[in-house]
């Protein structure tokens, strides 16, 4: 490749590394356009967005908007901003994601070193799980948690994700534990060591990747829901994306846009940071699912 | 006898620890097992029960056979979700696919700060539909969005109102979803690309090959399996999509821009009509399966042949 290029460098070379980085250059204004502005509109007055356009800096940057987001915006009938709601969703995400990811873990450990018969025809069954439209269990989930008392609760909303979210814990753990070498697993039998011995001591001090990989995935997933928040969820337990779309499509009056851009951003930031800081294995995660799956 | 006894232990307990041992992954994947009968197949059983009754406000037991069905399919507002989904879908999975290959193809042309670029392309994937939609509602705002923007930029007649005319409304929600998800696509090309064996470019290059040739008979036959993966995924994305149609129209002007996912939520939970809602379900959940099966079936295949 290098040397078809040494030959041809002339200004067609030139001519074609410069359309090349302009249209990659593009790209990345399109990406990044809509944060801009949101981050921009954010920090303005009300006059300020009116007088000005998307794209132009707020003439004083003020906070007035993200404190009322935080404490005082509307989101239906209770007037105390998105930090409730916020609470709510860390309260539904971390025991969500720790009980769903540990069960993924034995699942996946089970899958592939202590296969049985029918093993492998389980695992095809909750596969599809990872592929069916929740629709279709909405209104039987419904009728179950209002049995169980676990109607518009955390609990209950808790109880979903993790149900939901075994399929695609289960996948990962069992797709990673697929390469490591059974040998390993049964010398330590010989040696006498047992079933949750062989895990704890073998398999999960070189599943740290396949954790993060996991966990990133689940928070994202359980973070970002919304249909199973506004359906399962109710006033004091909602998730802050139902939050978000009561503030911004349900309030009466004056549109407060700089409000609305703030709250945006206060539900996007939990996630939008553990990619910034995790990203690498948040691609790994999206494409384990997907390219192997 | 005395000998006997630790002989009959020694020999007793192993049998048991072995059966034990043999009994405790069982047991452990158990709860999983029953949740997965519970929660997938049987909610999709009962789901289907339900699609036959008359149901409305509260689930009911009086069937009515297909009658959901038939309702369906006279529904107005059912066949402008469907019609939707089709232009929605068909253009999402389109645009995604092309503006993925095209960057992922250009990215890899040896790019100084790829990594800075490509983290830029998908951060928009770690945003929910919510989010996404609430900024690009504000974009997309007829009066103080990107049309101000332009006439600011001395274009004075620029209109741009798409999001609340009721015949262009459902394309705003392809220009969200794209945004937020041809990143993650491109970066599947990328992996992709990235996985060709180079010895067979070189070879193609020695015989003579020009770059876009190469480009056209070469890799992109190779990005094959790629592009069944992204299709997959985009339209499951395509065909689960509710909360961007929430957050962004709330299925308007008038149900413009319903889509069978905000169809079947409407009619559940606020318009207090539980079978057709139902059966509107069994009908995705039946679009999901006509896309997956063939794909399950081909990939088996191929893995058996390769």
């Amino acid at each position: 490749m290098v040397n078809t290029h040494m030959a041809q460098r002339d200004w067609r070379y030139y001519l074609n590394r410069g359309i090349i980085h302009f249209i990659l250059l593009f790209a990345v204004l399109f990406y990044l356009l809509p944060l801009i502005v949101m981050v921009f509109t954010s920090f303005k007055t009300m006059d300020d967005i009116r007088a000005g356009n998307l794209i132009s800096l707020p003439t004083e940057w003020v906070v007035d908007a993200w404190v009322k987001a935080w404490s005082s915006a509307c989101t239906g009938v209770k007037c105390e901003g998105v930090e409730g709601y916020f609470w709510n969703s860390v309260a539904i995400v971390v025991p969500a994601v720790l009980i769903s990811t540990a069960i993924g873990a034995l699942n996946g450990y089970v899958l592939t070193k202590w296969r049985f018969r029918g093993s492998e025809i389980f695992f095809g069954f909750l596969l599809f799980g990872c592929f069916i439209p929740f629709q279709v269990v909405l209104l039987p989930m419904a009728q179950t948690l209002g049995w169980l008392g676990l109607a518009n609760t955390t609990a209950g909303l808790v109880m979903v994700h993790v149900v939901y979210g075994m399929a695609f814990t289960t996948l990962f753990f069992r797709n990673f534990y697929v390469n490591i070498p059974d040998e390993l697993v049964k010398a330590a039998h010989l040696d006498g060591a047992g079933f949750f011995t062989i895990f704890w001591r073998i398999l999960l001090p070189i599943s740290g990747p396949i954790i993060v990989v996991t966990i990133i995935w689940q928070t994202t997933q359980i973070w970002n829901d919304f249909l199973f928040g506004v359906v399962y969820g109710s006033g004091e337990t909602q998730p802050i994306t139902v939050a978000l779309n009561n503030l911004v499509n349900t309030s009466t009056g004056v549109k407060e846009y700089n409000v609305h851009m703030a709250a945006a951003i206060i539900a996007g930031l939990p996630t939008l940071l553990v990619y910034v800081l995790a990203g690498k294995y948040f691609v790994r995660g999206l494409t384990a699912g997907s390219v192997k799956g | 006898m005395d000998a006997a006894r630790p002989e009959n232990a020694t020999s007793s307990s192993p049998s048991l620890m072995q059966r034990l041992e043999h009994f405790i992954p069982k047991l452990v994947v158990a709860p999983t097992f029953i949740a997965m009968l519970v929660f997938i197949y049987g909610y999709i059983l009962w789901n289907a029960v339900l699609s036959m009754t008359n149901s409305r406000f509260l689930p009911s037991y009086d069937f009515v056979g297909f009658k959901q069905y038939e309702l369906l399919m006279d529904n107005d507002r059912w066949g402008v979700a469907v019609v939707n989904l089709i232009l929605f879908g068909g253009l999402f999975i389109l645009i995604c696919l092309a503006i993925g290959v095209t960057l992922a193809i250009l990215l890899d042309q040896k790019i100084r700060q790829e990594g800075a670029i490509r983290t830029i392309y998908l951060y928009p994937m770690s945003l929910s539909f919510i989010v996404t939609g609430t900024a690009w509602k504000w974009m997309l705002n007829p009066g103080l969005g990107l049309e101000k923007l332009v006439r600011d930029m001395g274009f004075e007649n620029f209109e741009f109102d798409w999001i609340v005319d009721p015949d262009m409304a459902v394309y705003t929600l392809v220009i969200a979803a794209v945004w937020q998800s041809s990143g993650f696509v491109m970066a599947m090309f990328l992996a992709g690309l990235r996985g060709i064996d180079s010895s067979i470019i070189q070879a193609a290059q020695i015989d003579g090959a020009s770059i876009p040739r190469i480009y056209w008979r070469i890799i992109v036959p190779a990005l094959r399996p790629v592009f069944f993966s992204a299709f997959i995924i985009l339209s499951h994305i395509a065909i689960k999509s509710f909360d961007l149609v929430m957050a962004m129209t709330g299925g308007g002007p008038g149900y413009q821009t319903d889509l069978p996912a905000t169809f079947m939520y409407v009619h559940s939970f606020t318009r207090s009509q539980i079978g057709l809602g139902s059966a509107s379900a069994m009908l995705m959940l039946g679009g999901v399966l006509a896309l997956l099966i063939p794909y399950l079936y081909s990939e088996l295949r191929g893995t058996k042949n390769g």
